[in-house]
């Protein structure tokens, strides 16, 4: 039985070429390594911060390091990796601008997938109830978010133009959908291809 | 009940003895050692494994009428983390030590007597130098697998960094690239507390009365430095000995004093003194560093790693792993690392069974796919 890909995860599949090199940070189980390795022929490695995630990636057969995100890239030498990926972690990391010019330093091209604080559900909550938003995508209690960062897509569209970094590719999801009409209106995630 | 036997190898009979380190030539040597598992037909299952400072070649089963077992056999055995049924272990005695390898208290050819301190200093390097001739006279041309905690992994170390083309991958648990301050200051009050003994008598104490105090007492130090606050809390807590209260003089009060004594007083039954004070040295020699930056060691290695480090060991800490893992990934290197949360301090690699058994047997696993003997 072949489990069902995530959409986030047939995206990164579609831009990431054979035989690459790839760098997942902040890796979790070791999904999107593993069907990098199968369906790309890639050569992985994993960056993940929780204990009980790195025996589930050995178990996968994956390459893992047991460290965090903003101090793990130190240590690879410039342009490394042919793909450094940043799913779902960017908000989590203390110090986002630091970690994605490391990314871009050890990674040909870099991509990264944030959360939109930004989609009108969220704007609606934000508006008519005079609430910080709580919808399927953005769960969590501002008491007990392991976000650190809030941010759009648009918001990270003026942060790659003040580094000089070039969007190759942008992605707006929802769902199992491509949002392509104002994306950071309906998109809950953004996903993009990175370069510097 | 898997049962095994010790067997031994002699080699670098004079004139070709074995040039250590120090320029001191040794020979003939003798290694004793076990071996658990079968080699295959094309030899690329087998795995070295290395002792620590106090260990023996017996790492695994159970030697003839003896109820317990080697000292990692909850790791090595049939489907165990090192799994007996796919690959073949191997594990010898250093030399330097007293468990059938050439050490201090073996003869001297030349004399025919005891060496004591006339044994040349060995350090680790010479101890794999050694252990590379073993591996030639059982004809394996490449190691799956060099593993080992404590001293086992800075042996392990000195496998992939001295012998690139014979090691695979290596499993380094607990250990480090250097000895620091703090690991050399334990172990000279280890040494004092031996050669302080009048027993000792400058080494020369075989056949006579042993220096069993101050062995002792190198123990007693040796067991607080391998638990944690924590597990000797948990494990002794100020518990009483069969006393309803505290006597007021120097009898023992607490459980921790007796077990101290107990564990130190069955060492000095199966350890030689002088092996500790040479071994203990040959620690505080290493330094995979000394020439250079540590990123340079790891040059010529093509080794698959995995570091495995644990939260509360206060002897090997955790961010001398992460050192060495940081040195490895500078070398664009194959590493997986992990810090295990443990409250055993550096006895963890011995008891932390359940979480390495994973750990090891998924990446022996990876390692066994990947190899190419040739």
């Amino acid at each position: 039985m072949t489990e069902e890909i995530r959409f986030d995860h047939q995206i990164i599949l579609q831009w990431v070429e054979e035989r690459s090199r790839v760098l997942d940070l902040g890796c979790g189980d070791g999904t999107l390594l593993k069907l990098l390795i199968e369906h790309k022929s890639c050569h992985g490695t994993g960056v993940e911060i929780d204990e009980k995630a790195i025996y589930t990636c050995m178990e996968k057969g994956l390459t893992v390091s047991h460290v965090d995100i903003d101090t793990g890239l130190a240590d690879y030498s410039n342009k490394r990796f042919d793909y450094v990926i940043l799913n779902e972690s960017l908000q989590e990391v203390i110090n986002p601008q630091r970690v994605i010019l490391e990314a871009l330093r050890v990674g040909k091209k870099v991509i990264v997938g944030i959360p939109n604080f930004c989609h009108v559900r969220a704007r609606l909550q934000i508006f008519f109830k005079g609430r910080v938003p709580l919808t399927k995508e953005l769960p969590y209690q501002w008491y007990d978010t392991p976000n650190l960062r809030f941010l759009s897509l648009k918001d990270f569209r003026y942060f790659c133009k003040a580094n000089t970094i070039k969007i190759l590719q942008e992605v707006g999801t929802a769902g199992n959908k491509r949002v392509a009409f104002r994306p950071n209106l309906f998109a809950n995630t953004g996903m993009y291809l990175l370069e510097k | 009940m898997d049962i095994v036997e010790t067997q031994s190898y002699t080699f670098c009979e004079p004139p070709n003895e074995l040039q250590l380190k120090s320029g001191v030539r040794l020979g003939p040597i003798t290694l004793a050692y076990e071996t658990y598992g079968k080699l295959n037909g094309d030899k690329s299952n087998a795995i070295l494994v290395f002792h620590s400072l106090t260990g023996d070649a017996h790492a695994a089963f159970y030697h003839k009428g003896e109820d317990k077992p080697g000292w990692w056999d909850p790791m090595i055995g049939p489907g165990k983390g090192f799994d007996t049924y796919k690959y073949f272990l191997i594990c010898s005695n250093v030399i330097g030590g007293c468990k059938g390898s050439t050490g201090p208290a073996s003869i001297n050819p030349k004399t025919g007597k005891p060496f004591g301190l006339s044994f040349p200093f060995v350090t680790i390097e010479d101890m794999v130098a050694a252990q590379r001739y073993l591996i030639d006279h059982l004809g394996i041309k490449k190691l799956l697998c060099v593993s080992g905690g404590s001293m086992g992994g800075l042996q392990a170390l000195i496998w992939a960094t001295q012998y690139p083309e014979y090691v695979h991958s290596v499993i380094a648990i607990a250990t480090n690239t250097r000895h620091t301050a703090q690991q050399i200051a334990l172990h000279e009050v280890a040494r004092q507390a031996i050669m302080g003994d009048p027993d000792w008598q400058g080494g020369d104490y075989y056949g006579k009365s042993i220096p069993a105090r101050g062995l002792a007492l190198a123990r007693m130090i040796g067991h607080i430095t391998y638990m944690s606050d924590k597990s000797m809390d948990e494990k002794f807590g100020r518990k009483l000995i069969s006393k309803e209260r505290l006597g007021y003089d120097f009898s023992h009060d607490f459980e921790v004093e007796n077990y101290l004594k107990y564990r130190s007083g069955n060492f000095v039954q199966r350890f030689d003194a002088n092996s500790y004070l040479y071994i203990s040295k040959t620690l505080d020699y290493f330094d995979l560093s000394a020439n250079g930056k540590l990123t340079d060691v790891f040059a010529k290695t093509k080794a698959h790693f995995l570091v495995i480090s644990f939260t509360s060991d206060w002897l090997y800490p955790s961010y001398q792993s992460k050192e060495m893992v940081r040195a490895l990934k500078a070398n664009d290197l194959d590493v997986s690392d992990i810090e295990i949360n443990s409250s055993y301090g550096h006895d963890a690699f011995l008891v932390e069974v359940e979480g390495q058994s994973k750990l090891i047997s998924h990446f022996l696993a990876r390692m066994q796919k990947g190899f190419n003997i040739n």
